[in-house]
């Protein structure tokens, strides 16, 4: 079907974050000399507290399951041609409503059935949100960008309002604590997490990365999703609804996004916190890139992203955290700029060698 | 009402400077997600140039200077490396956030604001509000930023070429406009106009403080919008966000309605306006693609 050899798109999928991981080392290096401070050292205490013990490996999982959720919800979205820059809403959006419906159950009622209508309630929130600019794009053609990064403020703004004047603790911005409605915290299970926020919602985020990956490429819905972010125009001419398929998927993209909201609100802190998306939608589009839409790319660029975050607190010490976001939006950029060099690269390479060999 | 009007106008300056930047770049071509983080690197520019220096001109200098340094690399990544323009200007937004963070940590050793640093205009706690206002050069050049852009992009031949480059760049390049050279010089420039609405944050301020923009870079990409890519209708688009602003914190208290909704306006608006619901919005023909 495909002329491409896998070896060529294996390629051009690695070379491009393998680019942008040394150009983010090589900046790395230079803000750790400014500090005074030895590279390696730090580069080899960021390892140690992450990788190197349990509790900071916690951390790691932890952190990943929110951005593997927002990065599988960018990646669906890329899928379809479309930028979705609102996942931080639809994250927010997805955790108060778990912690919502988790509140209005009786204690008596059974955890899983709390935990799953929190679920439910979760990705039907972010749905929603994604909903939005999905029929704002089907029906009058506003570009989701924009209506995704303004709904962001919308969706905030009125989480912002009911959580101060309805649902909040007395002097704080959450909620009260959900009853029961727990995933299991892996420190219960294993000593050596203790204190990491580990919890069983890493395995429904890999649940997730294993049906988006199902739904793209195994399906005739996912076939059409491709086919619209490919080429529109000519998906419309074969029978596709494009305005359909780019609802459906930003519908879809919230909804993942919206489930995401549980790996806090249902296992760690057990109630919706204003503020505890933050960053996690623009760091989505970050995993979505660097893993180049896929569901393997996702998972892997997610525990990428997670490794530095953590990684930020264990270096403080020696060099401020903050030089970590300085490494996020080099690894961002580098990656963005080196997509089309690679490409161009890899394809005027390939026609040299074939031109040469038609020679022979 | 004179303190409505002038409360306004100081709330308004910041966006009218980035609303200036965003209408140059995206009359170009060229997506201007990055309003956020050059008006940061502005406001950090300009803390850092008045502590060392003392006077509040080399602030903006150094403001300005960096607004351009971060719009030469969003054209080098879109121009020269066809990098996605959406992702870029994320991309640089979180890029000026944590480099802001570090060399406040390394300057200043804080990870919150930098020391006081000395701005324009009568300072004393005496002085009223007006004479704050009006003694402030920025206040003057955020005035005055709308109208000579307006000149620029409709009667100079550069305008001309920026409005060829942005709606047909085969086009201007069949007649001999240099497509790249003016993408770059109008994405450098919408550095430095958006970079100046930070400067003036920080100075008014007379501080750097983490994240200070807080969103006002979104907000002008909203009067953008709202005003279909215009320079006089962004803004008006910028004076009347503010208005709304000046509403709700005059309102504070009064309960009448919340103020995150009054918050929300700007964005509400630019969502109807991308809908076409009142009259549509039409983009540049050729933003965001490189060609």
């Amino acid at each position: 079907m495909t002329t491409r050899s896998v070896r060529a798109q294996v390629e051009e999928a690695l070379l491009p974050p393998l680019v942008a991981l040394l150009i983010a080392l090589l900046a790395g290096d230079v803000l750790i000399l400014a500090f005074g401070q030895q590279p390696g050292e730090v580069w080899l205490t960021l390892l140690r507290g992450t990788w190197g013990n349990a509790y900071g490996f916690g951390q790691v999982l932890y952190k990943a399951t929110t951005l593997i959720f927002t990065g599988l919800a960018v990646s669906l979205g890329v899928r379809a041609g479309l930028f979705n820059i609102g996942a931080e809403g639809q994250l927010a959006a997805g955790g108060f409503a778990a912690a919502f419906i988790a509140l209005h159950f009786p204690a008596a009622t059974p955890a899983i059935v709390i935990i799953l209508a929190a679920m439910v309630a979760a990705a039907l929130a972010g749905g929603a949100v994604g909903y939005v600019p999905g029929m704002l794009k089907a029906r009058f053609g506003a570009h989701e960008v924009i209506t995704t990064i303004m709904l962001n403020f919308i969706v905030l703004g009125l989480l912002n309002y009911v959580v101060v004047n309805r649902v909040h603790v007395h002097e704080t911005l959450h909620t009260p604590e959900v009853p029961k409605a727990a995933l299991t915290r892996f420190a219960d299970l294993i000593s050596a997490f203790h204190g990491s926020a580990a919890n069983a919602a890493i395995i429904i985020a890999l649940v997730a990365a294993l049906w988006v990956g199902w739904y793209l490429f195994r399906t005739r819905a996912g076939y059409d999703l491709r086919a619209v972010g490919l080429q529109p125009d000519a998906a419309e001419y074969g029978g596709v609804k494009v305005g359909v398929v780019w609802t459906k998927a930003l519908v879809i993209s919230g909804a993942l996004a919206g489930l995401g909201g549980i790996n806090f609100v249902l296992g760690y802190k057990h109630y919706y916190e204003e503020g505890f998306a933050s960053g996690a939608g623009f760091l989505g589009i970050a995993v979505a890139l660097v893993g180049r839409s896929h569901p393997v790319g996702v998972v892997l660029a997610a525990f990428f992203f997670a490794t530095l975050s953590q990684g930020g607190l264990a270096i403080n010490a020696l060099v401020p955290k903050q030089m970590i976001d300085v490494l996020q939006g080099v690894v961002i950029l580098a990656v963005a700029a080196s997509v089309p060099e690679v490409r161009r690269a890899l394809q005027s390479g390939r026609a040299a060698i074939a031109a040469r060999s038609g020679d022979a | 009402m004179i303190g409505f009007l002038l409360q306004t106008l100081r709330i308004a300056v910041p966006y009218l400077f980035a609303a200036a930047g965003g209408v140059v770049a995206e009359r170009a071509g060229v997506i201007s997600l990055t309003l956020e983080g050059f008006m940061l690197s502005g406001a950090f520019g300009a803390a850092i140039g008045a502590f060392y220096s003392g006077s509040p001109w080399v602030g903006v200098l150094c403001g300005a200077f960096g607004g351009f340094i971060f719009g030469l690399v969003h054209a080098v990544a879109s121009i020269r490396f066809r990098a996605d323009q959406v992702v870029s200007g994320i991309a640089i937004n979180l890029l000026v956030a944590g480099l802001t963070r570090f060399f406040l940590k390394l300057a200043f050793d804080s990870s919150s604001n930098s020391p006081r640093v000395p701005g324009f205009g009568s300072a004393s706690a005496g002085a009223s509000m007006a004479a704050a206002v009006f003694t402030n050069p920025l206040v003057w050049m955020g005035l005055l930023v709308i109208p000579v852009l307006t000149w620029v992009v409709y009667r100079t031949p550069f305008g001309l070429r920026v409005r060829a480059v942005g709606e047909h760049p085969q086009a201007a390049e069949t007649l001999g406009v240099r497509v790249s050279r003016i993408r770059y010089v109008a994405v450098a420039l919408s550095g430095v106009l958006a970079s100046l609405g930070g400067v003036y944050l920080a100075l008014d301020q007379h501080q750097f403080s983490d994240n200070m923009t807080a969103g006002r870079g979104f907000i002008a990409i909203a009067a953008v919008i709202f005003g279909r890519w215009d320079p006089a209708r962004a803004g008006i688009a910028c004076l009347l966000f503010a208005a709304a602003e000046t509403l709700q914190i005059q309102l504070q208290g009064a309960q009448t309605i919340p103020s995150q909704f009054i918050q929300m306006i700007p964005y509400v608006l630019t969502i109807v306006a991308l809908a076409g619901l009142v009259r549509r919005s039409v983009p540049p023909a050729s933003l965001g693609k490189a060609d």
